[in-house]
């Protein structure tokens, strides 16, 4: 790499690879983040939850949303796969389901973005041990 | 390129090196490929995590998934079942030692809650021998504004407002050590870092060169600006092969970029780093000898003044400064000295790291705002006690600090308090010790080192101490006197008032606090020929109780020198004048039969 010769190209280089560490330092605040958990055991794949986890995990960063994409374990709604959990800073975890491409770009641009509900909410039958 | 959607961090510190991580990380590599998952899932070999009881640590993220003790068998199974079916491992977890559960996430471990790391900042974060991670993370940006916005006298202000002090022992301010060096008169002018970290136990220096080399680099150039030297010199030890091998890679990646070299970042400033091996003598990291050692001579220490400051290197202005402190610099440059002054206590401002070693559950390295309670740092951090057995004492300052005990646990941690209660701040280890530790063993044990470590040029030093061993050797064979504890006293006190350096001076700490604090068990050891602890061998005796003995001869054919002699199914004896105390007949006895008198 060519040699950097200012204190901007500094700045320039610098924001230039944030992006590739981003995911950590995302991680260390997850608090302030929207995390998503997508549901991917073997009924979640197999409804095509895996394009739904690659999907968020590369359109969130483009969109300039700071998040934190994890994918997880059967949340026990295997009949309205892929399932994911959408928990915004300082709110309840609400879980969408039937999500596939197109309905998590409406997430994004609704729920998260705005905080707009869409269609496909699931009550919440579960609690999570922290 | 396809964003990673997963990054594993693998620790790749010295601790965790010997414990395989670096196959670890192979097989990682190696089962991603196999799923073709390389370029969703980014292996990233980082500095220490601290948590180094429980090492090799495999952290995922972006969930903070903290994996203990992990074996390159493990990789596939934390792929197979972290990665691709997002279910954690519980087996590799981390179990919380009192509620017995598994933490899967660091930020509920409590061995990370009480911490604030600001010079450990980047370890176990990034990879260190990658420098665009560094520069992702603002490394070079305090530099870049203190070579084209600040002038040096403004940055060394800020260096003084900041409060920060030495970091390698002494805790003498490192703004006004920088004044000094700038407006002493040369020609020509030195940077230096002491990496030459000996202290028993202690590996602070080398976990930050090995876990962030070009915070390092940039405040030894940050230096340089400041004083106006155009060379630094690293003086690390020859025995941190893996520090050296990252510092070298930083280097070589920083000159690439024109971080170092001549006109850094179009500022007309020219600044390079070399590094200067030391083959491992304690008396080196005192700043003279140290720089009598790079300049090829013997590493012995001369007096002060002159200081550094004025003569030092080349009989040029030296500024001598620990890895620790250096590692504070570019992030007080980047906060501001009023976010660092806001930390910490009264006169000591910042944070501190520490070795924590000894029998305490999380062996490891800490980082802890001045002012953190021992009992903190013990209790919360350290998991307590190993075994759940008694406290009894601290050491802190390596060879030249002292034993702190119960009653100072609740003493804030920072250079006056300790200094006050008996002990030194010095350069961060910390060893606990519990019931089964004699105090005067311990003592002993240090001075082993110091006349060890003594390099002989003043008689205090090289002849006190090594009396001072004598006495002690002869108090733990149960020959003392009352008389030998009053020589003891008397001459700690004479080598401290007498000797040359700061190594002589502080020798016989150990000696005193432990006197200070564990008076009782000197006397226990010359009158009543007794070691509470159960160490001083020489003292006891294992008797076989005659009641409990069933005449298993379990003992006596475990005896390694046949000092055991009996009848089947009846009671055995020992022969003291054979027996060599080793413990083994103890140990084996099922009746608990055998006691030691």
């Amino acid at each position: 790499m060519a040699k950097i010769k200012s204190l901007d190209d500094l700045r320039k280089v610098k924001s230039e690879l944030q992006d590739k560490i981003k995911l950590r330092e995302n991680a260390n605040n997850p608090e302030s983040m929207v995390q998503i958990k997508v549901g991917m055991a073997t009924s979640g794949i197999a409804s095509g939850a895996k394009e739904v986890f690659n999907y968020l995990s590369e359109e969130l960063p483009k969109r300039n949303i700071d998040a934190i994409v994890t994918q997880t374990g059967d949340m026990g709604y295997c009949y309205a796969e892929p399932t994911i959990e959408v928990t915004l800073p300082g709110q309840e975890p609400i879980v969408f389901g039937y999500v596939n491409v197109t309905k998590a770009n409406e997430i994004i641009e609704k729920y998260i973005k705005n905080g707009e509900l869409v269609e496909g909410i699931i009550p919440k039958n579960y609690k999570s041990v922290e | 390129m396809a964003t990673y959607k997963y990054h594993i961090l693998v620790c790749g510190g010295t601790g965790c090196q010997a414990s395989d991580s670096a196959g670890i990380i192979e097989n990682l590599k190696k089962e991603l490929e196999a799923r073709n998952l390389q370029n969703d899932v980014q292996v990233i070999t980082s500095g220490c995590f601290g948590f180094c009881e429980k090492g090799p640590i495999v952290k995922i993220m972006p969930d903070n998934t903290f994996y203990v003790r992990v074996t390159p068998e493990d990789a596939a199974i934390i792929i197979e079942e972290h990665i691709v079916k997002g279910r954690k491992v519980e087996r590799l977890l981390y179990t919380d030692p009192e509620t017995q559960q598994h933490i899967s996430d660091s930020k509920h471990m409590g061995f990370y809650q009480k911490q604030l790391r600001i010079a450990l900042n980047n370890c176990g974060f990034i990879d260190p021998e990658n420098i665009d991670e560094a520069i992702s993370r603002d490394a070079y940006l305090a530099l870049g504004k203190v070579l084209l916005e600040m002038t040096p006298q403004s940055a060394i202000d800020e260096i003084k407002k900041s409060g920060l002090r030495g970091r390698g022992g002494g805790g003498f301010p490192t703004g006004l050590k920088w004044e000094l060096a700038s407006k002493s008169p040369g020609d020509e002018k030195y940077v230096v870092c002491n990496a030459d970290e000996g202290d028993p136990g202690a590996f602070m220096d080398r976990s930050i060169l090995e876990g962030d080399p070009h915070s390092i680099i940039e405040a030894m150039t940050i230096c340089g600006y400041c004083i106006g030297a155009h060379v630094g010199l690293v003086y690390i030890r020859a025995e941190y092969p893996l520090a050296i091998h990252r510092l070298k890679i930083a280097l070589d990646q920083a000159r690439e970029y024109g971080l170092l070299g001549d006109d850094i970042l179009g500022s007309g400033f020219s600044f390079d780093i070399e590094l200067r091996y030391g083959a491992g003598a304690f008396v080196c990291g005192e700043e003279t000898a140290l720089i009598h050692s790079m300049e090829g001579h013997r590493g012995e220490p001369t007096f002060k003044p002159p200081f550094p400051a004025v003569s030092g290197y080349l009989e040029k202005p030296t500024n001598v400064n620990n890895v620790e402190t250096f590692a504070c610099i570019p992030i007080i440059i980047n906060k501001g000295a009023e976010w660092f002054a806001s930390i910490g206590s009264e006169k000591s401002k910042g944070t501190k790291v520490f070795a924590l070693a000894g029998k305490i559950n999380n062996v490891g390295l800490i980082e802890v705002p001045m002012g953190t309670t021992l009992r903190e740092v013990i209790y919360e951090i350290g998991g307590g006690i190993k075994g759940g057995k008694e406290f009894k004492a601290v050491q802190t300052g390596g060879p030249s600090g002292g034993c702190l005990t119960q009653k100072h646990l609740d003493t804030p941690i920072d250079y006056d308090n300790l200094i006050a209660a008996g002990s030194m701040m010095g350069s961060g280890g910390m060893i606990v010790m519990d019931e089964d530790d004699c105090m005067v063993s311990i003592a002993k044990f240090y001075l082993e080192f110091t006349v060890e470590e003594s390099c002989g040029k003043c008689t205090p030093c090289r002849v006190g101490n090594k009396r001072l061993h004598e006495i002690l050797d002869k108090i733990t064979k149960g020959e003392g006197t009352m008389e030998d504890l009053d020589n003891l006293k008397n001459l700690s006190k004479v080598i401290k008032d007498t000797a040359l350096c700061g190594l002589g001076q502080t020798s016989p700490n150990p000696v005193l606090s432990t006197i200070d604090n564990f008076w009782d068990e000197y006397v226990e050891h010359v009158v009543d020929k007794k070691c509470r602890a159960g160490v001083c061998r020489s003292m006891m005796r294992y008797v076989i109780d005659p009641e409990k003995c069933v005449g298993c001869t379990l003992c006596a054919r475990n005896c390694p020198v046949n000092a055991i002699t009996g009848e089947r199914k009846e009671a055995h004896v020992i022969d003291q004048s054979i027996c060599i105390k080793c413990g083994a007949c103890k140990d084996k006895c099922k009746f608990n039969a055998i006691e030691i008198k």
